[in-house]
């Protein structure tokens, strides 16, 4: 609403190429089978399939019928295994090389929501030169790229492996239209996308899960007998304007656009007919449509409302908060244990465990096993393998004996000032492996401080996505290394992190000073292991503020729910 | 010049004409008599083989392959069984199929490639008849046995042979028959005397006339009660009921026309799929042709099929009139997309339709825009001012555009260099006269005539016309150079044409150095140092694929050396598996970073090594250790197992015993893998993992024995889950005994029952279970249980044992404004206060409200 938005912020690059290539690539894969055929196709790819490709582009190249795959263990070395079934012969394989679904103007997935499970858990590593391609693929249309900036293990991997893509392949010189990449692993921050959302965009997926950049409004949001589906983006001018807003701001908003658009109407009242023909052969379409969707978002507020403004989600925000800042955790474990034990839901207790851990670099044995067990009560005995899981990972963890240096640091936090305090730190920080989030906060301010009022409305930082409470690390770090064009002086922050980290100049040439400027202002952001609509309204904001453009990449949209779910082991 | 229309014969609309391609160079004793011939489409090369004169004759055969201009390219007595037919593949390697159904393949240059059979039952049978044809797929063969059982094989490349269903009736081969590509299937449409039949991979069916009405319902009958056949009526419609045998049938280039001629030298053409008719010509010669093939070009007039006999060439059209040649010699018709090639012992001609361009420009007394332009240009070169008048005409009717095209498009389809010259100079002065024709066109077709002309060289006898040459691409074009070993002229028009290094140059040395690593008189050394030399500076080039061609021929140390010079690591391990290289592929794949390539080089040796070595390989390979393992997770669940044992890892054992006892349906066994994990946790020094394991086995027991005894449905839940579902079923007593013996914590076990007894409505119970003893979770849950069940008589008394600090919440809970109040302002807790606030309505709780902001700035000011 009232932001300042710098005017000379960069047109981003036209992403429904990307959408054109796989479509025709597809159609040439079909075409290789001239005559009448039948489609068979997984049942997770339907959405994607269905965004680049409707029924009836299929339809034109002689697809017959469709039918759906119901989900079975994925095809590993698919070609050994049609062997084995002794079909091998009869069958013949080409391989459509789909990497990229642009969701939006500026967030194109990859699809790939098995990535953080196998990647960061399993240590499979199949989906690294998946990442490579497609950023080579993202190089050769809107590139080249000038800097590479990266942080994490898989980053790295998948930058070296679009390195040797470019060595492999033709060069062309051309204008490039993205000028900057800056690629990150998930787990740098596994934080943030534990966190409750509260943009309006993050919490629409939170609560009704947006699939593929389209959500289904259920019949409580319609107000109507029956569902529908709804394409969240750009296009929808309404969601345009409250996406990237703080919750409590949009009631406000959509009530003002109430009155707006009743005025619109109103208009006619006054008309003759020369005017009223004009209105609605111009003006009618366009407000019915704005008022279709009006009606829709509105709907989704009021059902969320419902939901959020209950007093148990004031609380569990309250604790999120306090765990952020670890203020009152021994409050705050007991909240967790009573969500626990009245069995609030599964997935929000395992949540709130991992973020206690995280913030607190792993929980102290007593708490670890009585969390546990009582977890196991409640939930059933098959979580172990979870627990397992999510240690493995590091989100939930146990602090080994003789390591309470969270009790320590924060101590001497309170005692010192944040200077030495950040100097005892990183002492301590290089003693093992931990989440380090406490410090990593102190270093980076990454919680403000909490005597201020935040004002909702005119947001300062990226911290209004999480109400003014936390900037998100992954964000906060984009932010600084673009600053410093590199990662000097965040040194003691990277070690923290685990390091990995990079900044490449690819060397650009590009004659033209001022494109040359524009396309350094357009900046690929690629998140591996998944990224948060929060995570993307708070990239949205800071390009506001710097007067440049975000295009975030991910290998999958991700919330909690998502995150978490990927660590469970069905057994069923 | 102004004889070019001295060979155009007309036929309806259309004419016909048919150049020389060629006078042969070969020297054959008796011309083409008693040979085996086959030519390849596209000016391909010719191979025959003459049949010897007598069969008992001890005498060899001689096959020999020439090019399309009768150079010689291979020659050699032929040593194996008896041919029955050659065949080009759309790779220029020749197939020879003989009696005992083996097949051949041999190079252009008659070296020998494989060979394959058509299956055991023709090794008795003997084929009869052979066909080789084209699809998208590749080429086919298609044989007919003694049996009269036909076999077929679609693609030779990827050998899967079918053998067709049996043809009821039929007696030896069939009077003639084709193989037809329809919807991705591969049919044969044969005739026995007056039948015809069309045979697919399950069925016979018989074609029905139309005109035959009793007939068909007759035979519909008959399919009827047999399930076996499929009842699919196609007909040739009008084909006329007395027309009888049908004694010979052609199928055009692209597999869409169908011809069938009969014995009463009728000619029937229509579409392939039978349902459309073209034209009926009698052609009125009774005797059956020796060939007939389709003569058609893309955008063609009229429908035409060429038809041979010994001493007599025709052309039938859609009309009653034919065209009609003598042939002076022994030949043989090849079809291609544009017209028929027709080659003798002596000549080598093509036969085609006037294209219209050429029609337009050089019919006689034209006044088509190019052909005035063309007699402009003429009478410009004579500096005559007729050019001026010609030229003038042309304007005023505002076609020179059209003019330029025309003698473009038409100077593609001639070819005599010196009429390509004639009309692309008229060409290029029409568009003197325009400012903005496009030059494209024009330049290309120059550039592509250049290509042409040179190929077609009588030394490299490739007789392409420019549509076919469009057809096929410049890179097929350069394939076939370099088949033909004919590099330097494939890099000249490579570089020419201006092709990407990738497509063009590149690609052209790469088959050099393919055929460079064969010569088996060169030492190792000097050949990788001349490929080395050779290609260094080409883009693209692919180093392993020239080692693999050396490893073939037996040069695996040079295969060694040469895949040193492949940049691209990925690319190498094919190659090494093969030389049996394993842990160097292992270690290029994973440095290539592709996984699938990972996988294969996994797959590949655990398939070669035994167990214990194939895991102390992918031991020193961490990244091929993880992803075995994802594979092993989802494909062999005993394998990981043993993964996990051979690393002495206890907490994935024990995690795999855990995921395992789910699957199992069997109480006792699942209880045993239960065991298996506790025992590994306790391996693994995990005790809590130990210990929660057993107490799920404990919990199971318990479930088991209670379901038993009760008849509850318990087994499997969780404890919680298990507890609840005691209490709502009023089992108290065993509940109790699980909350000791699970050591519950209290507050846990209060939230349950409480909730339990609420569900139930059980009040009575409630207030006993309220006062056993003091509340572990306070009392504010129980009168939101109650308000949550929408008691408030129930929740009112346990308000007042709530604590202090809760009181106002409870108070609000069950909706009492005055109660929250009175607490509110009790405690003097600003915080609390607003929350009463806010609850208050202006218009009937005044009082409260005053009394509320009074108390509020009291509250406030301390």
């Amino acid at each position: 609403m009232a932001h300042s938005v710098r005017r000379d912020a960069p047109e981003l690059p036209d992403f429904s190429l990307l959408k054109r290539l796989a479509r025709d690539q597809l159609i040439y894969l079909l075409e290789q089978l001239p005559g009448r055929k039948d489609l068979f196709i997984e049942a997770d790819l339907m959405s994607p399939l269905d965004r680049i490709a409707n029924v009836t582009t299929l339809k034109q190249h002689d697809v017959d019928k469709l039918y759906k795959v119901e989900h079975k263990p994925i095809f590993y070395a698919c070609e050994n295994l049609l062997e084995e079934q002794g079909i091998f012969g009869d069958v013949t394989t080409d391989e459509w090389s789909f990497y990229l679904l642009p969701l939006d103007d500026d967030i194109i997935s990859l699809e790939l929501p098995e990535f953080f499970r196998d990647y960061f858990l399993e240590g499979d590593q199949r989906w690294v030169r998946t990442a490579g391609s497609a950023l080579h693929l993202l190089h050769s249309v809107y590139g080249p790229f000038s800097k590479v900036y990266g942080i994490g293990r898989c980053s790295k991997m998948a930058y070296e492996s679009w390195r040797e893509q470019v060595e492999e392949g033709e060069q062309r010189a051309r204008q490039a239209e993205i000028g900057n990449v800056f690629l990150i692993d998930r787990d740098v921050d596994l934080v943030t996308p534990l966190c409750s959302q509260v943009v309006y965009e993050g919490l629409v997926d939170d609560i009704f899960r947006i699939k593929c950049g389209c959500v289904e409004f259920c019949p409580d949001v319609t107000s109507s007998d029956k569902s529908i589906k709804v394409m969240l983006n750009s296009q929808d001018k309404v969601f345009n304007e409250i996406r990237n807003e703080h919750f409590s701001q949009v009631f406000g908003f959509l009530s003002q656009k109430a009155r707006n658009l009743q005025t619109a109407y109103d208009k006619r009242s006054g008309m003759n007919i020369k005017q009223m023909k004009t209105f609605v052969s111009e003006e009618l379409k366009g407000l019915k449509q704005e008022h279709r969707l009006l009606s829709l978002h509105i709907g989704a507020s009021e059902s969320m409302m419902k939901k959020k403004t209950k007093q148990d989600f004031q609380e569990l925000l309250k604790t999120e908060h306090s765990l952020l800042e670890g203020f009152e955790i021994r409050e705050c474990i007991s909240y967790i244990e009573e969500h626990i034990n009245r069995q609030v839901s599964m997935v929000e207790s395992m949540r709130l465990l991992c973020l206690l851990s995280l913030t607190e670099n792993g929980l102290l044995p007593k708490d670890y096993r009585s969390l546990k067990a009582q977890f196991l009560q409640s939930y059933g005995i098959e979580h172990l393998l979870t627990f397992s899981n999510l240690k493995q990972l590091g989100l939930l963890v146990e602090q080994q004996p003789g390591e309470t240096l969270t009790v320590m640091e924060s101590r001497v936090g309170k005692l010192v000032n944040d200077k030495t305090a950040g100097k005892l730190t990183d002492a301590f920080s290089s003693l093992a492996k931990k989440s380090n989030f406490r410090a990593l906060g102190r270093r980076l301010n990454l919680v403000p401080k909490s005597d201020e009022e935040y004002d909702l409305r005119v947001p300062r930082d990226m911290a209004y996505i999480f109400s003014g409470a936390y900037i998100p690390l992954s964000c906060k770090l984009i932010e600084q290394v673009l600053e410093r064009d590199g990662w000097t002086g965040l040194e003691e922050v990277t070690r923290m992190l685990n390091g990995h980290e990079f900044a490449v100049t690819a060397g650009s040439n590009g004659s033209d000073a001022r494109v040359k400027t524009d396309s350094q202002r357009i900046i690929l952001v690629m998140f591996l292991g998944g990224c948060t609509f929060s995570e993307i309204s708070a990239l949205r904001f800071l390009g506001r503020e710097k007067g440049i453009k975000f295009i975030v990449v991910t290998t999958a949209i991700t919330n909690s729910a998502r995150l978490l779910e990927s660590m469970l082991d069905n057994h069923a | 010049m102004a004889f070019i229309t001295a060979n155009w014969n007309p036929l309806g609309e259309a004419f016909y004409r048919k150049i020389e391609l060629y006078e042969m160079g070969w020297s054959l004793r008796d011309g083409l008599k008693e040979c085996l011939v086959a030519a390849a489409p596209y000016g391909g090369p010719i191979a025959l083989l003459r049949q010897p004169q007598r069969p008992s004759s001890s005498a060899r055969p001689q096959l020999e392959i020439y090019s399309s201009s009768g150079a010689n390219m291979a020659s050699f007595p032929w040593k194996s069984g008896p041919v029955r037919q050659l065949g080009w593949t759309v790779c220029d390697d020749l197939l020879c199929i003989q009696e005992d159904g083996t097949v051949l393949i041999y190079d252009l240059f008659g070296a020998f490639k494989r060979h394959f059979s058509m299956g055991n039952e023709v090794v008795q049978n003997q084929v009869l008849e052979a066909k080789v044809f084209h699809s998208p797929y590749g080429t086919g063969v298609a044989i007919v046995t003694g049996a009269s059982r036909f076999t077929l094989a679609t693609n030779i490349d990827d050998l899967k042979l079918r053998r067709l269903p049996e043809v009821p009736g039929l007696q030896g081969a069939p009077s003639c028959w084709v193989v037809l590509t329809q919807d991705r299937q591969t049919k044969v449409l044969l005739a026995n005397g007056v039948d015809l039949y069309i045979l697919d991979n399950t069925s016979c069916t018989p074609v029905v006339r139309q005109t035959q009405t009793t007939y068909s319902l007759l035979c519909l009958i008959i399919l009827a009660l047999s399930p076996l056949t499929v009842c699919v009526f196609q007909t040739p419609p009008g084909l006329s009921p007395q027309a009888c045998s049908i004694v010979n049938m052609a199928v055009s280039f692209s597999y869409k026309y169908l011809a069938l001629f009969t014995d009463s030298g009728h000619l029937w053409m229509g579409s392939a799929n039978l349902k459309d008719k073209l034209s009926e010509v009698d052609t009125k010669v009774r005797t059956p042709p020796k060939q007939m093939v389709w003569c058609r070009r893309p955008k063609s007039q009229q429908p035409s099929v060429v038809i041979m006999w010994d001493r007599l060439l025709l052309v039938a059209g859609e009309c009653t009139d034919t065209i009609q040649y003598t042939l002076d010699e022994e030949s043989v018709c090849v079809a291609e997309l544009d017209g028929v090639r027709i080659i003798g012992g002596s000549r080598h001609e093509l036969l085609q339709e006037v294209p219209s361009a050429c029609q337009d420009i050089f019919k006689i007394a034209s006044m088509a825009p190019g052909a005035l332009l063309l007699e402009a240009h003429k009478e410009y070169e004579k500096s005559s001012q007729k050019a001026d008048e010609y030229l003038r005409e042309i304007k005023e009717q505002s076609v020179l555009g059209e003019a330029v095209r025309q003698c473009v498009e038409a100077a593609g389809y001639e070819h005599e260099p010196e009429t390509q010259k004639t009309l692309l100079r008229a060409a290029s002065f029409g568009k003197c006269f325009l400012s903005n024709y496009p030059p494209e066109p024009f330049v290309s077709m120059c550039r592509d005539l250049k290509v042409l002309n040179s190929v077609r060289e009588y030394t490299v006898g490739i007789p392409l016309t420019h549509t076919q040459y469009k057809q096929m691409t410049v890179q097929v074009l350069i394939d076939r150079l370099v088949y033909r070993k004919l590099y330097p002229l494939a890099i000249e028009i490579c570089r020419y044409l201006k092709t990407p290094e990738y497509q063009g140059v590149s690609r052209v040395l790469k088959h050099w150095a393919c055929c460079k690593v064969q010569q088996k008189e060169e030492p190792d050394e000097s050949i990788a140092h001349a490929v080395s030399v050779k290609l260094g500076e080409a883009a693209g080039i692919s180093y392993s694929e020239i080692a693999a061609r050396a490893y073939e021929c037996g040069r695996t140390e040079l295969a060694i050396k040469l895949l040193e010079f492949e940049p691209r690591s990925g690319e190498q391990v094919p190659l090494l598996l093969k030389m049996k290289r394993s842990q160097l592929a292992l270690s290029k794949a994973i440095e290539s970073g592709d996984t699938d390539l990972v996988y294969t080089v996994v797959t590949y040796l655990k398939n070669e090594m035994n167990r214990g070595d194939f895991f102390m390989t992918l031991r020193n390979q961490p990244v091929a250790l993880s992803l075995y393992r994802q594979f092993c997770k989802h494909q062999e669940q005993d394998t990981l197992k043993d993964l996990f044992n051979q690393d002495d890892d206890h907490q994935e054992l024990g995690n795999f015993y855990v995921k395992a006892s789910y699957k199992e349906k069997k109480l006792e066994a699942r209880l045993s893998l239960l065991q298996s994990a506790v025992d590994e946790y306790n391996k693994a020094k995990n005790e809590f993992a130990a210990k929660a394991t057993e107490e799920e086995m404990k919990l199971l027991r318990f479930q088991r024995r209670l379901d038993e005894e009760k008849g509850e449905a318990l087994l499997g839940l969780s404890l919680q889950e298990t507890l609840h579902a005691l209490l709502t079923s009023n089992f108290h007593k065993q509940a109790e005994q699980l909350y000791r013996d699970f050591r519950v914590p209290d507050k846990r076990y209060w939230w349950l029952k409480l909730t339990a007894l609420a569900e139930k409505d059980d009040w009575e119970e409630m207030e006993k279970f309220a006062k056993s003893k003091k509340s572990p979770i306070g009392y504010l849950p129980f009168v939101e249980v109650c308000v949550k069940q929408h008691n408030k008589y129930e929740a009112k008394k346990y308000v007042s044992k709530v604590t202090p600090e809760q009181k106002v919440k409870a108070h609000l809970a069950i909706g009492d404004l005055e109660g929250a109040a009175e607490a509110a302002i009790e405690r003097r807790s600003e915080g609390e206060i607003s929350t009463v606030l806010s609850r208050c309505s202006p218009t009937t709780d005044r009082a409260l409200l005053e009394r509320l902001n009074r108390a509020r700035s009291t509250a406030a000011k301390k």
